[in-house]
């Protein structure tokens, strides 16, 4: 679509209601009006690549310590070897999630989550709902959960988690996880068979306008572009300014670095330099950081959460999924 | 007499473990009245993906009260005595009675433990239930689990309903209560419902949509799912797995059919059943066809949970999935076909078969050696060695290719499949396609010369490797599936009726001799022979008896298959038996006695004469059925000797005082223990 139409479209601006069903932006913020009403922090994406919604810091990191936390927030997510050039209607490497944290978990998240369903227009009575056993494990961050996918009329939609472990750690409290597959659930509701045709706004604009030669500049860089060598000393560096701020006592900053190191063997990965041998020891070396942050993190907030939560304690480390 | 409802509402359980947990549920509760004295009498289980229910018909509303003394120390013991018997009784020293032991006073403690109300019991039994109930996985939720100690459940559990007679036993776990309220449907059924008792407790449910009963709900899919296929003039594909794991998703099932793209049955069909099964839990349909071989249709049957308001849309957003999924699955199949096996094969260069044992790549040359072997030697009839070699290359080809990444079971098949589609003739294609038979108990067993060939080479080169680098199955522990190698081995060799010497497959398999390796393996292989003859009657220590060929263990399974089935069939007979007792009653004789060899009595008794002539007469018989392994032949030769056997223990002492008739005797005796031997190893027979 040209510049021109849009600008007429825009010089009639529509009555501003939202349509969830009608539009991918529309979707997001009728979820992040859902989820603000009942409480939650609405957070901006975290502002580094990313695998999943997971890495976030409101997350990972908050899902340790007593606290209470309630957060909303879209999370871009980069999966290098998932690109298709922008020709296959479902696989992107680059896409969204919208997650969801709770903590403690509360009694009625299902309920919850349900009800967020029928804000963005998914009837219960007309669509065939169900939670299906799926536990979640992610050995990089010494984290596990269990919990479902749930399916509407057969399609998973979002993955639902209970954290039990966070870098090693017993979750205390546990908190609920919710990660809505974003692009999924808008085809769904808006009965498109190619992600490009979604409507982004109610203005025009598909998701095709938006990402389609992002999908293919991009996907050209992660498989054949991207140099090879950077990447590896990438990697390397990430890695050492890890443990320099694990060694500085600021956690945060070291979780960031195993991020990026996580991100930077993803497109290794993609770019194929990395044997079957020699993946085994980078997803080692991406977990010790992962791990090695979450604990510190912990080890230093564990203080202060001590001392505002009586009942609470760091201990629990060890117990194992299964 | 009270009935007893119990109701535990949960977040989904997982469909998997619905059926252990209702084991769980009835052993625990059975446990929990039994540490009262109570008998649980009759109970229904019934579990729904959210909620476990238990009803125990007719229990006692209060239990007997008991009157229990204890004896204790003398009057006068040491203090010390006394009070530890006060304590171990839970009595005060003024509740002690004194009383008259055959003249001694001795203290006397009276418990009387009154009727409990079972309700009491009740509750007191259920947060143990729920505490020691186990689950497969288990984990902790909400505000409680600020603390590591929090109750654990497979989900969240949300509520209790527990109601004796009608009451509410009283229950607090975490922040929730027992109560008679309970929630219907998830979606058909709002608010919550309250209960009176197990009488109108699975009603009312079914009045909110819920059939709390999981048969009922398998019948409602079974039933449902092969009338929807008939409506649309079509067979429904059973998968009993498929109706339990349903019934285990759902509370109110709603078989429901759909129609997918014909285009998609291009795709194989194992293809796409096991993409909906897996994927989506969908059963898959047949088109009846007059040559009675039913071909897969383009229909699927999904169950909702639901009675939808349009089950059309339902359909139609399953039908979506299932055609994304089935799109993926004709990708692999498309992408696959644009390289032949040979190309897909080069692939298995990079795939570490074991640390020790080298890639794939070097397995299957292996494999191809021994197969080409197999088919040159004769060993499998009318196997064309070419054709065998060619199909052993190719047999593991398959793994490399996306369908096989994506759906591991399909392994062999798939190459079979790719086989035929790159026009590699039948024969190889098949050999492919079924090498890994036979894979369970039940599966059938190859045939086809070629397929004999290759699927003997793959099994004999797994047992071979890693028998040669030491890695045996121990206790329970079999990761290299080598006990389902050497059945697989050994049925093949039965079926196909396969003389093969492990000696000469060692030496074929090796380029070199290794008398050693071969009866290891042997060893192993008359292990599982053991283990699969039982079943048919055939003792293990026949299997030893017939366990030794010229001095060692015999490699030839099928021959000490055949033998100790011949000895089998000869000990149950009557002659069989009486022999197996002369047998026993001269070897028993010689163990004891010595004597010089090779003595001759020059005026034998009769008997003895007789037992002579007969030897003369069945030894040669037996030895010629034994060299021509003809072992029903070997035992009937020696079932001649029976008669002259009696006799002989009947009329001769063998102790002579002759010194020379008695070595004579036990001589003949020792000819005669020999002769048995050649045939069977009596020895080794128990009782």
């Amino acid at each position: 679509m040209g510049l021109c139409s849009m600008e007429q479209e825009l010089s009639n601006p529509a009555i501003p209601t939202r349509d969830p069903a009608k539009s991918f932006q529309d979707m997001i913020l009728t979820l992040h009006d859902f989820w603000a009403a009942n409480g939650c922090v609405i957070l901006q994406p975290y502002d580094m690549r990313m695998g999943a919604g997971t890495f976030h810091t409101a997350t990972t990191l908050r899902a340790l310590g007593p606290e209470p936390w309630n957060a909303a927030f879209v999370q871009p997510c980069r999966r290098p070897t998932d690109g298709r050039y922008g020709e296959n209607p479902n696989r992107l490497q680059h896409y969204y999630q919208y997650q969801v944290i709770l903590k403690p978990s509360p009694s009625d998240i299902q309920d919850l989550y349900l009800e967020s369903l029928r804000a963005i227009g998914i009837d219960p009575l007309a669509h065939d709902i169900r939670f299906v056993e799926d536990d979640w494990e992610s050995p990089t961050l010494g984290a596990w959960g269990l919990g479902w996918e749930v399916w509407c009329d057969g399609m998973e939609v979002t993955q639902f988690t209970y954290f039990q472990q966070m870098g090693g750690f017993d979750c205390k409290p546990v908190a609920g996880e919710l990660t809505y597959g974003l692009e999924r659930l808008a085809m769904y509701i808006q009965g498109v068979d190619n992600v490009y045709d979604l409507a982004f706004n109610s203005h025009g604009v598909s998701y095709g306008d938006v990402f389609l030669e992002n999908e293919r500049q991009m996907s050209k860089w992660n498989f054949e572009v991207a140099e090879t060598g950077a990447l590896f000393d990438l990697f390397a560096k990430a890695e050492a300014e890890c443990k320099n701020a694990l060694a500085n006592d600021v956690p945060i900053a070291a979780y960031e670095q195993a991020v990026e190191a996580s991100h930077l063997f993803n497109l290794l990965q993609a770019r194929g330099v990395i044997s079957v041998q020699e993946r085994a020891s980078y997803m080692g070396r991406v977990r010790d950081l992962a791990r090695s942050s979450c604990e510190k993190y912990a080890e230093k907030m564990a203080p202060e959460w001590a001392e505002k939560y009586p009942e609470w304690s760091l201990q629990g480390q060890g117990a194992s999924n299964g | 007499m009270a009935d007893f409802l119990l109701e535990l509402l949960t977040e989904e359980i997982p469909a998997r473990m619905q059926k252990g947990a209702r084991g769980e549920l009835e052993k625990l509760f059975a446990r929990e009245l039994s540490a009262s004295g109570i008998e649980a009498g009759n109970v229904t289980v019934w579990s729904t993906p959210r909620r476990l229910t238990l009803i125990a018909r007719g229990l006692p509303t209060e239990t007997q009260a008991v009157r229990e003394e204890a004896k204790g120390p003398p009057v006068g013991a040491p203090d010390q005595a006394v009070d530890g018997f006060c304590r171990k009784n839970g009595v005060t020293r003024e509740q002690l009675e004194e009383r008259d032991v055959k003249g001694r006073a001795t203290y006397f403690a009276v418990i009387e433990k009154p009727g409990q109300q079972v309700s009491d019991l009740l509750a007191a039994a259920i947060p143990a239930i729920i505490r020691d109930f186990s689950w497969p996985k288990s984990m902790r939720w909400g505000e409680a689990s600020i603390s590591s100690e929090s109750t654990r459940w497979v989900r969240p559990l949300s509520g209790i309903v527990a109601l004796l007679g009608g009451e509410v036993v009283p229950v607090v776990m975490d922040g929730i209560s027992s109560g008679r309220e309970t929630m219907g449907h998830r979606f058909h059924s709002t608010g919550s419902i309250s209960i009176d008792g197990a009488d109108d407790y699975a009603e009312k449910l079914r009045s909110a949509h819920v059939i709390v009963d999981h048969e009922e709900r398998a019948a409602i899919i079974r039933d449902g799912a092969k009338k929807a296929a008939e409506d649309a003039g079509l067979v429904l594909v059973e998968d009993e797995g498929l109706v339990i794991e349903n019934a285990g998703l759902t509370e109110w099932p709603v078989p429901l059919l759909g129609r997918f793209d014909e285009e998609f049955l291009d795709v194989p069909p194992e293809v796409i059943q096991l993409t909906a099964r897996v994927n989506q839990k969908y059963f898959v349909c047949e088109e009846a066809a007059n040559d009675g071989v039913n071909r897969l249709a383009n229909a699927f049957v999904c169950t909702a949970n639901i009675d939808a308001n349009d089950p059309a849309v339902v359909v139609d957003g399953n039908r979506k999935v299932l055609a994304a999924r089935l799109a993926d699955a004709r990708f692999f199949w498309e992408l696959d076909q644009k390289k032949t096996l040979a190309e897909h094969a080069k692939g298995l260069e990079r795939i570490t078969f074991h640390e020790k044992l080298g890639t794939v790549a070097n397995k299957v040359d292996r494999v191809a050696k021994l197969a080409e072997w197999l088919a040159t030697e004769g060993i499998v009839p009318d196997s064309d060695l070419n054709a065998a070699r060619q199909a052993a290359e190719l047999c593991k080809a398959d793994l490399v290719t996306e369908m096989v990444g994506e759906f591991p079971e399909l392994q062999g098949l798939m190459g079979g499949y790719y086989a035929e589609k790159e026009g590699l003739s039948p024969e190889i294609a098949h050999a492919i396609r079924d090498h890994y038979k036979p894979v369970g108990q039940s599966d059938e067993v190859p045939t086809a010369p070629t397929t004999v060939a290759v699927s003997l080479a793959d099994k004999l080169d797994n047992l071979l490797s890693f028998f040669k680098i030491d890695i045996l199955p121990t206790g329970s522990k079999d990761p290299f599936a080598l006990r389902r190698a050497a059945l697989g081995y050994i049925r093949l060799i039965q079926a196909n009726d396969l003389k093969l010497s492990l000696e000469q497959v060692v030496h074929a398999w090796d380029s070199k001799p290794d008398a050693a390796l071969a009866e290891k393996l042997a060893v192993f292989l008359l292990d599982r022979l053991a283990v699969q003859l039982r079943d048919e009657g055939v003792r293990h220590d026949y299997i030893l008896a017939s366990r030794d060929w010229a001095g060692s263990v015999d490699t030839r399974i099928d021959r000490v298959e055949a033998r100790a089935r011949a000895l089998s069939g000869f000990l149950a007979t009557d002659n069989g038996a009486n022999l197996l007792a002369g047998y026993k009653r001269a070897a028993n004789i010689l163990k004891k006695e010595e004597w010089e060899e090779g003595a001759t009595n020059p005026a034998p008794e009769p008997a003895e004469a007789a037992l002579i002539a007969a030897l003369d007469e069945a030894e040669p018989k037996a030895a010629a059925a034994v060299e021509a392994e003809d072992f029903a032949a070997a035992m009937e030769a020696l079932s001649s000797l029976r008669g002259a056997v009696d006799r002989f223990f009947e009329d001769v002492i063998v102790n002579a005082e002759d010194k020379n008739v008695r070595a004579s005797r036990l001589s003949l005796l020792a000819r005669l223990r020999d002769a048995v031997h050649k045939v069977a190893d009596f020895s080794r027979i128990e009782g």
